[in-house]
């Protein structure tokens, strides 16, 4: 986890609270779409933001299709293939809607997809907890620099970045106010 | 950094509130078809256990088993160990085999200290018990007990015992349980006080951070937490008290007693009861009495000791407290 010190004065905005809530309402309109009805979806939020936006999309889908849309949290800390190589990491929350992700079709929910780890590492930690339909990923940007086979099926912005880039998603719920953030890494890393 | 988990008072009260919420996770994997994490894989971990053990032994394997650890078991008895083989020699046996982490029960107190810190063996050292010093994963699942019971499940997250009123009954003296837990619960800011027959108060009590009483019916209303402790006849080589009748009637906890302590409040005990000596069956069996529960918290408690501490390339405890003391 990344946080707001690591990131230089110059980082502008590349998305506002009124964008991100745009963005929003159409990934929750193209999943209806794709899911013809969203009867069986499940929303798993990827902690920390991953979670806020989970719960956002659930709102925005319960005023599409007029049903309660299961949502829930998704730790994927113990999943990591980079455990080893940093100082151990808090265990965030994992939270699974009562009836299960049996049979039903899973959207996972992200701030940002980068490397594509820690997606491998959510489809691993589904892989635990039970067999869904399907399981689709929603992010609200995605940066590209993949470093696994691993798409979006709904994204809220597609931002093409360099590696010396960095990408910072602040939601009201964990930083007081919505905004994406482009900046670059500090000269020493 | 906190390599070893060696004595419940070098914890601060931050790592230990750590580890509680970690444990509170944990606990969730327990609810699910699959009890089993991917995190300690391709690390070996061995359970030395040099004295018996059933509980302590059986929650670390199960926990380390639900991180994907592999697992040796060594118990003393049937091992060279009876040939006459020292600490050193079984230390240095391990270390040559590429064990990652050593969980340790020995009868002499300071043994797991003494292997942590002899240059013996690299990897970390975790007490499961040594002589009447120090358990120290009995205590931090007992707190969690305690958190759950007495604050909430989810009310208890990143919350301390503050104000919280434990009472320990028993035989004290001979309780590695009872040091660890009065250390652990002092740092958790709790007010704790210890009830048992003179003979079996340890000399140098009055330096622990806790109440002494030798008066149980006094301190049952005021406590939120009772936890009675087993007298420990193996470790007992002089008369400490007259009968055991007379224990019982003075020290043993009955439905009569239980009566007087608060609604909310609970009665724990480490384990393995002895019926009818300081606890009645009544009691055992009742609802208040979460030593079952206990059994399953330890799991719970160790998988997030063993991943705070093997997890990373280096632990998440930090070991503040005893670098201050020496």
């Amino acid at each position: 986890m990344d946080t707001q010190q690591q990131y230089s004065d110059d980082a502008r905005p590349v998305l506002e609270a009124p964008d991100i809530a745009r963005v929003l309402t159409r990934i929750a309109h193209e999943i209806v779409e794709r899911a013809k009805g969203a009867d069986d979806v499940v929303l798993l939020g990827i902690p920390t933001r991953g979670v806020f936006l989970a719960g956002r999309l659930a709102e925005k889908l319960e005023a599409i299709t007029g049903t309660k849309i299961p949502v829930g949290s998704l730790d994927i800390t113990m999943y990591r293939d980079d455990l080893r190589m940093k100082p151990t990491r808090a265990i965030g929350r994992t939270e699974i809607p009562g009836d299960g992700i049996d049979g039903r079709l899973v959207v996972l929910v992200d701030d940002v997809l980068f490397s594509g780890r820690t997606i491998r590492a959510a489809l691993d930690a589904l892989g635990d907890i039970g067999r869904p339909r399907a399981v689709q990923l929603a992010v609200l940007v995605d940066r590209g620099h993949r470093e696994l086979p691993i798409r979006a099926d709904y994204v809220g912005k597609n931002l093409p970045t360099s590696l010396r880039e960095t990408v910072k998603v602040l939601l009201a719920e964990e930083d007081g106010r919505d905004t994406v953030l482009l900046g670059s890494k500090p000269a020493s890393s | 950094m906190m390599r070893h988990l060696i004595s419940a008072a070098d914890l601060t009260r931050d790592d230990a509130v750590q580890i509680l919420d970690t444990a509170e996770e944990m606990a969730r994997v327990a609810d699910r078809p699959i009890k089993k994490l991917p995190t300690l894989r391709g690390r070996t971990i061995c359970n030395l256990f040099f004295e018996d053990s059933t509980r302590t032994r059986i929650s670390f394997e199960a926990a380390e088993k639900r991180l994907s650890a592999d697992v040796i078991n060594f118990a003393a008895k049937g091992s060279s160990v009876s040939k006459g083989e020292s600490l050193k020699d079984t230390a240095q046996t391990l270390e040559a085999m590429g064990v990652d982490a050593v969980v340790i029960r020995h009868s002499a107190s300071g043994a797991p200290y003494r292997l942590a810190t002899s240059g013996w063996i690299d990897a970390p050292v975790i007490n499961a018990g040594d002589g009447t010093h120090q358990h120290p994963t009995q205590a931090l699942l007992d707190a969690f007990t305690m958190r759950r019971r007495l604050v909430g499940r989810d009310a208890g997250l990143g919350q301390d015992l503050a104000g919280k009123r434990i009472t320990l009954v028993g035989d004290v003296l001979h309780s590695r349980v009872a040091r660890s837990n009065v250390d652990l619960l002092h740092t958790l800011g709790a007010e704790v006080t210890l009830v048992a027959p003179p003979t079996l108060v340890p000399v140098g009590v009055e330096t622990w951070p806790c109440e002494i009483s030798y008066d149980l019916d006094g301190v049952l209303p005021k406590s939120d937490a009772v936890m009675m402790l087993r007298v420990q006849r193996e470790r007992m080589n002089a008369a400490f008290f007259p009968t055991e009748r007379e224990y019982s009637r003075r020290y043993g906890l009955d439905g009569e007693r239980m009566a007087k302590m608060p609604e909310h409040a609970i009665v724990m005990h480490p384990g393995p009861m002895v019926r009818g000596m300081e606890i009645t069956a009544e009691v055992a069996d009742s609802d208040r009495c979460t030593v079952v529960e206990q059994v399953a918290n330890g799991v719970s408690v160790r998988m997030a000791v063993l991943y705070l501490l093997l997890g990373g390339n280096e632990s998440a405890v930090s070991h503040t407290r005893t670098e201050e003391n020496k």
